[in-house]
Protein backbone atom coordinates (compact mmCIF):
# COMPACT_ATOMS: atom_id res chain seq x y z
CA UNK A 1 0.00 0.00 0.00
CA UNK A 2 1.48 3.65 -0.49
CA UNK A 3 0.50 5.78 2.01
CA UNK A 4 -0.07 9.27 0.45
CA UNK A 5 -0.42 10.31 -3.05
CA UNK A 6 2.68 13.12 -3.10
CA UNK A 7 4.22 9.28 -3.50
CA UNK A 8 3.18 8.92 -6.61
CA UNK A 9 3.56 12.50 -8.17
CA UNK A 10 5.54 13.28 -11.35
CA UNK A 11 8.53 14.58 -11.55
CA UNK A 12 7.85 17.53 -12.73
CA UNK A 13 5.33 17.79 -9.34
CA UNK A 14 8.06 16.54 -7.10
CA UNK A 15 10.42 19.39 -8.05
CA UNK A 16 7.83 22.04 -8.32
CA UNK A 17 7.30 21.63 -4.63
CA UNK A 18 11.24 21.37 -4.13
CA UNK A 19 12.08 24.22 -5.07
CA UNK A 20 9.11 26.23 -3.38
CA UNK A 21 9.90 24.48 -0.27
CA UNK A 22 14.12 24.92 -0.95
CA UNK A 23 13.21 28.95 -1.18
CA UNK A 24 11.36 29.00 1.65
CA UNK A 25 13.39 27.07 4.22
CA UNK A 26 16.56 29.16 2.43
CA UNK A 27 15.00 32.76 3.31
CA UNK A 28 14.03 31.22 6.84
CA UNK A 29 17.40 30.23 7.48
CA UNK A 30 18.88 33.36 6.59
CA UNK A 31 16.68 35.26 8.30
CA UNK A 32 16.58 33.40 11.30
CA UNK A 33 20.14 31.40 11.96
CA UNK A 34 23.29 33.79 12.31
CA UNK A 35 25.78 31.17 11.32
CA UNK A 36 23.95 30.52 7.72
CA UNK A 37 23.99 33.72 7.12
CA UNK A 38 27.83 34.16 7.68
CA UNK A 39 28.60 30.82 5.95
CA UNK A 40 26.03 31.89 2.92
CA UNK A 41 27.45 35.51 3.24
CA UNK A 42 31.03 34.48 2.85
CA UNK A 43 29.84 32.48 0.22
CA UNK A 44 28.50 35.06 -1.59
CA UNK A 45 25.12 33.77 -2.72
CA UNK A 46 21.41 35.17 -0.93
CA UNK A 47 18.67 33.95 -0.74
CA UNK A 48 17.08 35.35 -3.49
CA UNK A 49 19.64 33.57 -6.28
CA UNK A 50 18.31 30.61 -5.72
CA UNK A 51 15.65 29.87 -8.78
CA UNK A 52 16.26 26.75 -9.71
CA UNK A 53 17.12 23.01 -7.85
CA UNK A 54 20.08 23.96 -9.77
CA UNK A 55 21.18 26.41 -7.79
CA UNK A 56 21.33 24.34 -4.41
CA UNK A 57 24.63 23.72 -5.22
CA UNK A 58 25.24 27.29 -4.58
CA UNK A 59 24.95 27.00 -1.13
CA UNK A 60 27.34 26.27 1.29
CA UNK A 61 27.24 22.77 3.25
CA UNK A 62 26.87 22.22 6.59
CA UNK A 63 28.79 19.77 8.44
CA UNK A 64 28.88 17.58 12.15
CA UNK A 65 31.07 20.10 13.12
CA UNK A 66 29.27 22.70 12.21
CA UNK A 67 26.61 21.56 14.77
CA UNK A 68 29.42 20.77 17.15
CA UNK A 69 30.12 24.40 17.08
CA UNK A 70 26.34 25.41 17.58
CA UNK A 71 26.12 23.53 20.38
CA UNK A 72 23.76 23.01 21.80
CA UNK A 73 20.52 25.21 19.64
CA UNK A 74 22.92 27.20 17.96
CA UNK A 75 21.42 26.03 14.48
CA UNK A 76 17.86 26.30 15.42
CA UNK A 77 15.61 28.04 13.50
CA UNK A 78 12.55 28.29 15.56
CA UNK A 79 12.07 29.84 18.88
CA UNK A 80 13.07 27.67 22.02
CA UNK A 81 9.06 27.56 23.13
CA UNK A 82 7.86 26.05 19.98
CA UNK A 83 10.72 23.39 20.53
CA UNK A 84 8.36 19.92 21.74
CA UNK A 85 10.93 17.59 21.56
CA UNK A 86 15.27 17.40 22.17
CA UNK A 87 16.89 14.46 20.56
CA UNK A 88 21.00 13.53 20.92
CA UNK A 89 23.13 11.49 19.36
CA UNK A 90 26.50 10.81 19.29
CA UNK A 91 28.86 13.70 17.95
CA UNK A 92 32.36 12.90 16.66
CA UNK A 93 33.84 13.85 19.87
CA UNK A 94 32.97 15.35 23.19
CA UNK A 95 29.15 17.10 23.28
CA UNK A 96 26.08 15.44 21.77
CA UNK A 97 24.73 16.33 18.80
CA UNK A 98 21.64 18.13 19.32
CA UNK A 99 17.93 18.19 17.01
CA UNK A 100 14.65 19.74 17.86
CA UNK A 101 11.59 19.39 16.62
CA UNK A 102 8.51 22.01 16.93
CA UNK A 103 4.68 20.13 16.40
CA UNK A 104 4.54 20.86 12.75
CA UNK A 105 8.74 18.70 12.61
CA UNK A 106 6.64 16.14 14.20
CA UNK A 107 3.88 15.63 11.84
CA UNK A 108 6.32 15.25 8.85
CA UNK A 109 8.32 13.19 10.90
CA UNK A 110 4.92 10.95 11.51
CA UNK A 111 4.23 11.45 7.96
CA UNK A 112 7.45 10.13 6.56
CA UNK A 113 7.62 6.78 8.64
CA UNK A 114 4.52 6.22 7.88
CA UNK A 115 5.33 6.15 4.03
CA UNK A 116 7.96 3.83 4.83
CA UNK A 117 6.10 1.56 7.61
CA UNK A 118 3.93 1.20 4.66
CA UNK A 119 6.67 0.43 1.97
CA UNK A 120 7.73 -2.15 4.13
CA UNK A 121 4.33 -3.87 4.72
CA UNK A 122 3.03 -2.53 7.62
CA UNK A 123 -0.68 -1.92 7.66
CA UNK A 124 -3.10 -1.45 10.68
CA UNK A 125 -3.47 -4.86 11.41
CA UNK A 126 -0.19 -5.38 12.73
CA UNK A 127 1.45 -5.51 15.85
CA UNK A 128 4.95 -4.15 15.80
CA UNK A 129 7.34 -4.49 18.39
CA UNK A 130 9.81 -1.82 18.72
CA UNK A 131 13.67 -3.56 20.01
CA UNK A 132 15.38 -0.28 18.94
CA UNK A 133 16.28 1.58 22.45
CA UNK A 134 14.07 4.05 23.58
CA UNK A 135 15.67 7.52 24.93
CA UNK A 136 17.38 10.22 23.18
CA UNK A 137 18.25 8.44 20.08
CA UNK A 138 15.69 9.23 17.13
CA UNK A 139 15.03 5.45 16.63
CA UNK A 140 12.69 3.91 18.53
CA UNK A 141 10.37 6.93 18.91
CA UNK A 142 10.31 7.82 15.38
CA UNK A 143 9.28 4.49 14.53
CA UNK A 144 7.01 4.26 17.32
CA UNK A 145 5.19 7.42 16.05
CA UNK A 146 4.87 6.61 12.56
CA UNK A 147 3.40 2.64 12.98
CA UNK A 148 0.66 4.12 15.48
CA UNK A 149 -0.03 6.71 12.97
CA UNK A 150 -0.88 3.92 10.58
CA UNK A 151 -2.39 2.61 13.31
CA UNK A 152 -0.16 -0.64 13.94
CA UNK A 153 -0.43 -2.27 17.81
CA UNK A 154 3.01 -0.85 19.01
CA UNK A 155 4.48 -2.69 21.59
CA UNK A 156 7.86 -0.98 22.87
CA UNK A 157 9.78 -3.42 24.08
CA UNK A 158 12.91 -1.34 23.64
CA UNK A 159 16.26 -3.25 23.36
CA UNK A 160 18.10 -6.21 25.71
CA UNK A 161 15.78 -8.71 27.81
CA UNK A 162 15.61 -11.30 24.80
CA UNK A 163 14.24 -13.99 26.26
CA UNK A 164 11.37 -11.51 27.82
CA UNK A 165 11.40 -9.88 23.91
CA UNK A 166 10.64 -13.31 22.68
CA UNK A 167 7.74 -14.08 25.55
CA UNK A 168 6.01 -10.34 24.21
CA UNK A 169 6.16 -12.17 20.60
CA UNK A 170 4.69 -15.10 21.56
CA UNK A 171 2.40 -13.87 24.05
CA UNK A 172 1.27 -10.62 21.97
CA UNK A 173 1.52 -12.93 18.51
CA UNK A 174 3.83 -10.12 17.19
CA UNK A 175 3.53 -9.45 13.36
CA UNK A 176 6.06 -6.78 12.56
CA UNK A 177 9.84 -6.73 14.30
CA UNK A 178 11.45 -3.15 14.21
CA UNK A 179 14.86 -3.77 15.07
CA UNK A 180 18.86 -3.49 14.01
CA UNK A 181 19.40 -6.63 11.32
CA UNK A 182 21.72 -8.09 13.62
CA UNK A 183 19.64 -7.60 16.66
CA UNK A 184 17.10 -9.58 14.54
CA UNK A 185 19.64 -12.39 13.77
CA UNK A 186 20.25 -12.37 18.03
CA UNK A 187 16.70 -12.55 18.68
CA UNK A 188 16.26 -15.40 16.55
CA UNK A 189 19.10 -17.39 18.02
CA UNK A 190 17.62 -16.92 21.75
CA UNK A 191 14.12 -17.73 20.08
CA UNK A 192 15.82 -20.94 19.52
CA UNK A 193 17.58 -21.63 22.42
CA UNK A 194 14.28 -21.34 24.06
CA UNK A 195 12.91 -23.87 21.88
CA UNK A 196 11.22 -21.90 19.89
CA UNK A 197 11.27 -21.93 16.01
CA UNK A 198 10.39 -18.70 14.80
CA UNK A 199 9.56 -19.55 11.44
CA UNK A 200 6.82 -21.97 13.09
CA UNK A 201 5.98 -20.78 16.68
CA UNK A 202 6.36 -16.89 16.05
CA UNK A 203 4.03 -15.06 13.69
CA UNK A 204 6.56 -12.14 12.37
CA UNK A 205 5.83 -11.62 9.06
CA UNK A 206 7.66 -8.35 8.39
CA UNK A 207 10.93 -7.06 9.09
CA UNK A 208 11.44 -3.50 9.25
CA UNK A 209 15.62 -3.07 9.91
CA UNK A 210 17.68 -0.01 10.20
CA UNK A 211 20.29 2.43 12.32
CA UNK A 212 22.65 -0.08 10.52
CA UNK A 213 23.46 -2.08 7.46
CA UNK A 214 21.60 -4.46 5.98
CA UNK A 215 24.13 -6.35 3.69
CA UNK A 216 22.21 -9.24 1.31
CA UNK A 217 24.30 -11.71 3.44
CA UNK A 218 22.58 -10.58 6.30
CA UNK A 219 18.84 -10.46 4.48
CA UNK A 220 19.68 -14.16 3.56
CA UNK A 221 20.15 -14.92 7.16
CA UNK A 222 17.67 -13.23 8.54
CA UNK A 223 15.09 -15.35 6.65
CA UNK A 224 17.04 -18.45 7.10
CA UNK A 225 15.88 -17.85 10.62
CA UNK A 226 12.43 -16.39 10.26
CA UNK A 227 11.16 -17.61 7.19
CA UNK A 228 11.15 -17.14 3.58
CA UNK A 229 8.04 -15.14 3.47
CA UNK A 230 9.07 -12.38 5.60
CA UNK A 231 8.92 -9.16 4.01
CA UNK A 232 12.35 -7.81 5.20
CA UNK A 233 13.39 -3.89 4.33
CA UNK A 234 15.87 -1.72 5.40
CA UNK A 235 15.31 2.25 6.14
CA UNK A 236 17.33 4.97 6.47
CA UNK A 237 18.02 8.04 8.73
CA UNK A 238 20.17 9.91 10.48
CA UNK A 239 18.71 12.07 13.93
CA UNK A 240 20.41 15.89 12.02
CA UNK A 241 17.90 15.37 9.21
CA UNK A 242 14.58 13.77 11.41
CA UNK A 243 15.72 10.60 12.62
CA UNK A 244 14.07 7.32 10.55
CA UNK A 245 12.22 8.09 7.79
CA UNK A 246 14.20 9.59 5.37
CA UNK A 247 14.35 7.05 3.46
CA UNK A 248 12.92 3.48 3.10
CA UNK A 249 12.70 0.44 0.74
CA UNK A 250 9.51 -1.08 -0.45
CA UNK A 251 8.87 -4.61 -1.64
CA UNK A 252 10.63 -4.17 -5.06
CA UNK A 253 13.66 -4.34 -2.67
CA UNK A 254 15.28 -1.96 -5.22
CA UNK A 255 16.70 0.82 -3.16
CA UNK A 256 15.37 3.08 -0.74
CA UNK A 257 12.81 5.72 -1.92
CA UNK A 258 13.70 9.39 -0.50
CA UNK A 259 10.67 11.65 0.72
CA UNK A 260 11.52 13.97 -1.80
CA UNK A 261 9.09 16.52 -0.47
CA UNK A 262 10.94 17.00 2.48
CA UNK A 263 14.27 15.99 1.65
CA UNK A 264 16.48 17.05 -1.53
CA UNK A 265 19.36 14.28 -2.09
CA UNK A 266 22.33 15.26 -3.51
CA UNK A 267 25.60 13.02 -4.74
CA UNK A 268 28.93 14.59 -4.16
CA UNK A 269 32.13 13.85 -4.55
CA UNK A 270 33.73 13.48 -0.45
CA UNK A 271 37.20 15.84 -2.29
CA UNK A 272 36.32 18.03 -3.93
CA UNK A 273 32.18 18.93 -2.80
CA UNK A 274 31.12 18.75 -6.82
CA UNK A 275 28.48 17.44 -7.60
CA UNK A 276 28.04 14.10 -9.08
CA UNK A 277 25.78 12.74 -11.83
CA UNK A 278 22.74 10.35 -11.36
CA UNK A 279 24.54 6.98 -10.40
CA UNK A 280 27.35 7.82 -9.90
CA UNK A 281 28.49 6.48 -6.45
CA UNK A 282 29.35 9.63 -3.55
CA UNK A 283 28.70 10.71 -0.67
CA UNK A 284 24.87 11.57 0.24
CA UNK A 285 24.38 15.37 1.05
CA UNK A 286 20.77 16.38 2.20
CA UNK A 287 18.88 19.75 2.28
CA UNK A 288 15.47 19.76 4.75
CA UNK A 289 12.95 21.89 2.91
CA UNK A 290 10.00 21.36 5.39
CA UNK A 291 11.15 21.33 8.91
CA UNK A 292 11.21 24.21 11.40
CA UNK A 293 13.30 23.70 14.37
CA UNK A 294 16.95 22.38 12.71
CA UNK A 295 16.52 22.75 9.12
CA UNK A 296 19.71 21.38 7.72
CA UNK A 297 20.78 22.86 4.27
CA UNK A 298 23.45 20.63 2.09
CA UNK A 299 23.64 18.63 5.34
CA UNK A 300 26.79 15.69 4.71
CA UNK A 301 25.31 12.64 5.49
CA UNK A 302 29.60 11.00 5.02
CA UNK A 303 27.22 7.88 3.57
CA UNK A 304 28.15 6.59 0.73
CA UNK A 305 25.87 5.78 -1.74
CA UNK A 306 24.15 6.21 -6.10
CA UNK A 307 21.03 7.74 -6.95
CA UNK A 308 18.45 6.05 -9.07
CA UNK A 309 15.34 8.42 -10.31
CA UNK A 310 13.56 5.97 -13.24
CA UNK A 311 10.21 4.96 -11.48
CA UNK A 312 10.10 1.86 -9.40
CA UNK A 313 7.51 -0.96 -10.19
CA UNK A 314 5.64 -0.55 -7.04
CA UNK A 315 4.19 2.86 -8.51
CA UNK A 316 6.05 5.56 -6.54
CA UNK A 317 7.91 8.25 -8.13
CA UNK A 318 10.38 9.32 -5.44
CA UNK A 319 13.89 8.73 -6.29
CA UNK A 320 16.00 5.75 -4.58
CA UNK A 321 19.26 5.89 -2.55
CA UNK A 322 21.32 2.01 -3.04
CA UNK A 323 22.16 0.71 0.08
CA UNK A 324 25.05 2.13 1.76
CA UNK A 325 28.09 1.21 1.03
CA UNK A 326 30.25 2.92 3.45
CA UNK A 327 31.54 6.03 5.26
CA UNK A 328 33.39 8.76 3.92
CA UNK A 329 34.49 9.30 7.63
CA UNK A 330 35.68 6.88 10.70
CA UNK A 331 32.13 6.15 11.89
CA UNK A 332 31.58 3.15 13.14
CA UNK A 333 28.34 1.38 13.88
CA UNK A 334 28.49 -0.99 16.58
CA UNK A 335 25.43 -2.99 18.09
CA UNK A 336 23.36 -0.08 15.30
CA UNK A 337 25.13 2.89 17.72
CA UNK A 338 27.15 5.16 16.18
CA UNK A 339 30.45 5.55 17.46
CA UNK A 340 33.05 8.19 16.28
CA UNK A 341 37.12 7.04 17.33
CA UNK A 342 37.41 10.67 18.61
CA UNK A 343 34.99 9.94 21.50
CA UNK A 344 37.21 6.79 22.46
CA UNK A 345 40.20 8.83 22.28
CA UNK A 346 38.74 11.48 24.77
CA UNK A 347 37.99 9.01 27.09
CA UNK A 348 41.40 7.75 27.24
CA UNK A 349 43.32 11.04 27.11
CA UNK A 350 41.71 11.78 30.23
CA UNK A 351 43.12 8.82 32.45
CA UNK A 352 46.53 9.94 33.38
CA UNK A 353 47.48 6.23 34.28
CA UNK A 354 47.27 5.54 30.39
CA UNK A 355 49.47 6.61 27.18
CA UNK A 356 47.93 7.97 24.02
CA UNK A 357 48.34 4.82 21.97
CA UNK A 358 45.28 3.17 21.62
CA UNK A 359 43.73 0.61 19.04
CA UNK A 360 40.14 -0.60 18.47
CA UNK A 361 39.09 -3.91 17.20
CA UNK A 362 35.26 -4.21 16.49
CA UNK A 363 34.55 -8.07 15.80
CA UNK A 364 31.28 -10.13 14.94
CA UNK A 365 30.66 -12.53 18.01
CA UNK A 366 28.04 -14.88 16.90
CA UNK A 367 24.93 -12.18 15.74
CA UNK A 368 26.41 -9.34 17.66
CA UNK A 369 29.25 -6.98 17.54
CA UNK A 370 32.29 -6.63 20.33
CA UNK A 371 33.82 -3.84 20.94
CA UNK A 372 37.68 -3.76 22.49
CA UNK A 373 39.93 -1.04 23.08
CA UNK A 374 43.26 -1.96 24.12
CA UNK A 375 45.33 0.88 26.00
CA UNK A 376 48.61 1.22 27.27
CA UNK A 377 49.39 1.93 31.07
CA UNK A 378 51.87 4.20 31.36
CA UNK A 379 53.30 3.30 35.11
CA UNK A 380 53.77 -0.13 37.05
CA UNK A 381 51.82 -0.83 39.78
CA UNK A 382 51.96 -3.79 42.45
CA UNK A 383 48.12 -3.75 43.18
CA UNK A 384 45.51 -5.60 41.24
CA UNK A 385 43.00 -3.75 43.13
CA UNK A 386 44.29 -0.73 41.25
CA UNK A 387 44.79 -2.37 37.69
CA UNK A 388 41.11 -3.75 38.19
CA UNK A 389 39.85 -0.26 39.53
CA UNK A 390 41.14 1.27 36.46
CA UNK A 391 39.73 -1.61 33.89
CA UNK A 392 36.55 -0.77 35.55
CA UNK A 393 36.55 3.17 35.19
CA UNK A 394 37.83 3.20 31.35
CA UNK A 395 34.90 0.94 30.84
CA UNK A 396 32.41 2.93 32.82
CA UNK A 397 33.37 5.90 31.13
CA UNK A 398 33.64 4.21 27.35
CA UNK A 399 29.78 3.41 28.43
CA UNK A 400 29.03 7.01 29.60
CA UNK A 401 30.18 8.42 26.11
CA UNK A 402 29.31 5.51 23.65
CA UNK A 403 26.51 3.71 25.26
CA UNK A 404 28.05 0.49 24.77
CA UNK A 405 29.81 -2.09 26.70
CA UNK A 406 33.16 -2.12 25.62
CA UNK A 407 36.20 -4.82 26.66
CA UNK A 408 39.27 -2.91 28.19
CA UNK A 409 42.91 -4.79 27.66
CA UNK A 410 45.66 -3.04 29.77
CA UNK A 411 48.55 -3.64 28.38
CA UNK A 412 52.36 -2.67 28.75
CA UNK A 413 54.05 0.29 27.52
CA UNK A 414 54.81 0.23 23.73
CA UNK A 415 52.98 -3.07 23.23
CA UNK A 416 50.60 -1.06 20.73
CA UNK A 417 51.57 -0.25 17.05
CA UNK A 418 53.07 3.03 16.38
CA UNK A 419 52.42 4.49 13.36
CA UNK A 420 54.34 7.59 11.62
CA UNK A 421 51.88 9.06 8.97
CA UNK A 422 48.17 8.46 9.52
CA UNK A 423 47.33 6.27 12.33
CA UNK A 424 45.35 3.12 12.10
CA UNK A 425 44.04 2.66 15.73
CA UNK A 426 40.59 0.97 14.20
CA UNK A 427 40.36 -2.62 12.93
CA UNK A 428 37.37 -3.65 12.09
CA UNK A 429 37.33 -7.15 11.83
CA UNK A 430 33.45 -8.02 10.94
CA UNK A 431 32.80 -10.10 8.04
CA UNK A 432 29.58 -8.45 6.70
CA UNK B 1 64.14 -3.90 57.27
CA UNK B 2 62.37 -3.31 54.39
CA UNK B 3 63.39 -4.68 51.25
CA UNK B 4 62.76 -4.17 47.67
CA UNK B 5 60.41 -6.30 45.61
CA UNK B 6 60.26 -6.36 41.41
CA UNK B 7 56.54 -6.12 40.32
CA UNK B 8 55.74 -6.27 36.86
CA UNK B 9 52.84 -6.13 34.42
CA UNK B 10 52.21 -8.57 31.91
CA UNK B 11 49.20 -9.37 29.80
CA UNK B 12 47.80 -12.56 29.72
CA UNK B 13 49.13 -13.65 26.53
CA UNK B 14 51.28 -16.86 25.06
CA UNK B 15 55.07 -16.13 26.08
CA UNK B 16 54.92 -12.99 27.61
CA UNK B 17 56.01 -14.41 30.80
CA UNK B 18 59.34 -15.88 28.69
CA UNK B 19 59.94 -12.93 27.30
CA UNK B 20 60.22 -10.93 30.80
CA UNK B 21 62.73 -14.44 31.99
CA UNK B 22 64.77 -13.83 28.96
CA UNK B 23 65.02 -10.02 29.92
CA UNK B 24 66.78 -11.62 33.24
CA UNK B 25 68.41 -14.46 31.68
CA UNK B 26 70.59 -12.07 29.63
CA UNK B 27 71.64 -10.07 32.49
CA UNK B 28 72.44 -12.84 34.98
CA UNK B 29 69.90 -12.11 37.40
CA UNK B 30 69.17 -14.59 39.47
CA UNK B 31 65.55 -14.91 40.68
CA UNK B 32 64.97 -16.07 44.69
CA UNK B 33 61.31 -16.52 44.81
CA UNK B 34 58.12 -15.62 42.32
CA UNK B 35 54.79 -14.84 42.84
CA UNK B 36 52.28 -14.93 40.09
CA UNK B 37 48.66 -14.61 39.63
CA UNK B 38 46.37 -13.54 36.96
CA UNK B 39 42.63 -12.38 36.29
CA UNK B 40 41.51 -13.14 32.50
CA UNK B 41 43.70 -10.52 31.26
CA UNK B 42 46.49 -9.40 32.93
CA UNK B 43 48.64 -10.68 35.96
CA UNK B 44 51.35 -9.21 38.13
CA UNK B 45 54.44 -10.81 38.39
CA UNK B 46 56.20 -10.37 41.93
CA UNK B 47 59.30 -11.06 42.17
CA UNK B 48 62.59 -11.33 44.84
CA UNK B 49 65.83 -11.23 42.83
CA UNK B 50 69.27 -10.88 43.36
CA UNK B 51 69.69 -7.13 41.81
CA UNK B 52 66.03 -5.57 41.99
CA UNK B 53 66.84 -1.98 40.90
CA UNK B 54 69.18 -3.04 38.31
CA UNK B 55 66.53 -5.32 36.82
CA UNK B 56 63.85 -3.00 37.06
CA UNK B 57 65.90 -0.48 34.99
CA UNK B 58 66.49 -2.85 32.37
CA UNK B 59 62.68 -4.36 32.37
CA UNK B 60 61.27 -0.54 31.86
CA UNK B 61 64.24 -0.27 29.18
CA UNK B 62 62.72 -3.39 27.32
CA UNK B 63 59.44 -1.98 27.15
CA UNK B 64 58.46 -3.89 30.66
CA UNK B 65 56.25 -2.02 33.08
CA UNK B 66 58.18 -2.80 36.05
CA UNK B 67 58.64 -1.23 39.56
CA UNK B 68 59.85 -1.40 42.99
CA UNK B 69 57.73 -2.50 45.74
CA UNK B 70 58.59 -2.34 49.73
CA UNK B 71 58.02 -5.79 51.57
CA UNK B 72 59.68 -7.06 54.14
CA UNK B 73 60.91 -10.46 54.12
CA UNK B 74 60.38 -12.44 57.35
CA UNK B 75 62.35 -14.68 58.89
CA UNK B 76 60.32 -17.40 61.22
CA UNK B 77 60.59 -20.88 62.85
CA UNK B 78 60.19 -23.52 60.12
CA UNK B 79 57.78 -25.07 62.32
CA UNK B 80 53.90 -25.12 63.03
CA UNK B 81 52.16 -22.27 64.59
CA UNK B 82 55.11 -20.08 63.72
CA UNK B 83 54.05 -17.99 60.48
CA UNK B 84 50.88 -17.86 62.43
CA UNK B 85 52.08 -16.18 65.74
CA UNK B 86 53.92 -13.09 62.87
CA UNK B 87 50.69 -12.49 61.40
CA UNK B 88 48.48 -12.47 64.78
CA UNK B 89 50.59 -10.26 66.20
CA UNK B 90 50.44 -7.76 62.87
CA UNK B 91 46.12 -8.23 62.95
CA UNK B 92 46.59 -7.17 67.07
CA UNK B 93 47.94 -4.21 65.85
CA UNK B 94 45.70 -3.16 63.39
CA UNK B 95 48.19 -3.86 60.09
CA UNK B 96 46.51 -5.35 57.15
CA UNK B 97 48.71 -7.80 54.55
CA UNK B 98 47.76 -7.45 51.54
CA UNK B 99 49.57 -10.67 50.36
CA UNK B 100 52.23 -12.76 51.20
CA UNK B 101 54.19 -15.30 49.36
CA UNK B 102 57.37 -18.14 50.68
CA UNK B 103 61.01 -17.20 50.03
CA UNK B 104 62.50 -20.28 50.94
CA UNK B 105 63.19 -23.01 53.83
CA UNK B 106 66.82 -23.82 55.26
CA UNK B 107 67.42 -25.92 57.76
CA UNK B 108 64.98 -24.92 60.83
CA UNK B 109 64.22 -21.34 59.32
CA UNK B 110 62.11 -20.03 56.75
CA UNK B 111 61.40 -16.95 55.07
CA UNK B 112 58.17 -15.33 53.58
CA UNK B 113 57.82 -12.16 51.79
CA UNK B 114 54.96 -9.97 53.18
CA UNK B 115 53.49 -6.61 51.91
CA UNK B 116 51.69 -5.11 54.45
CA UNK B 117 49.37 -2.00 54.79
CA UNK B 118 51.56 0.27 56.80
CA UNK B 119 55.15 -1.85 56.39
CA UNK B 120 57.30 0.18 58.67
CA UNK B 121 55.27 0.10 61.58
CA UNK B 122 54.60 -3.94 60.88
CA UNK B 123 58.63 -4.55 60.77
CA UNK B 124 58.94 -2.64 64.16
CA UNK B 125 55.91 -5.03 65.67
CA UNK B 126 57.65 -7.90 63.89
CA UNK B 127 60.80 -7.11 65.38
CA UNK B 128 58.89 -6.79 69.16
CA UNK B 129 57.64 -10.13 68.57
CA UNK B 130 60.89 -11.73 67.89
CA UNK B 131 60.62 -11.96 64.09
CA UNK B 132 63.17 -10.71 62.46
CA UNK B 133 63.32 -9.00 58.52
CA UNK B 134 66.12 -9.65 56.40
CA UNK B 135 67.99 -7.05 54.85
CA UNK B 136 68.93 -7.49 50.84
CA UNK B 137 72.08 -9.03 51.21
CA UNK B 138 70.88 -11.33 54.22
CA UNK B 139 68.21 -12.21 51.17
CA UNK B 140 70.93 -13.02 48.91
CA UNK B 141 72.92 -14.98 51.15
CA UNK B 142 70.16 -16.95 52.76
Amino acid sequence: MIWSKEETLSRKEIESIQLERLKETVHKVYDRVLPYRAKMDAAGVKPDDIKSLKDLSKLPFVTKQDMRDNYPFGLFACDRDDLVRIHASSGTTGKPTVVGYTKSDMQVWTECVSRIACMGGATKKDIAQICFGYGMFTGALGLHYGLENIGATVIPSSTGNSEKQIMYMRDFGTTLLVATPSYALRLAEVARSMGIDPEKDLKVKIGLFGSELLTDSMRAEAHKYWGKDMLITSNYGMSELMGPGVSGECEQLCGMHINEDFFIPEIIDPETGEVKPEGEKGELVITCIKKNGLPLIRYRTKDITRLFYEPCKCGRMFVRMENLSGRSDDMLKIRGVNVFPGQIEDVILAFKELGPHYEIIVEREGYSDKLTIRVELLKSTDSYAELDNLSKSIRYKLHVVLGLDANVLLESPNTLQRFEGKAKRIKDLRKL
Amino acid sequence: MISKQLSIFIENRQGRLGEVLGVLKNNNVNILSLSLADTTEFGLLRLIVSNPALTAEKLVKEGFSAMLTDILVVSIEHKSGSLQGALNALSDSGINVEYMYGLSVHGEKATVVLKASDLKKADEILAENGYSTLSAEEIVEF
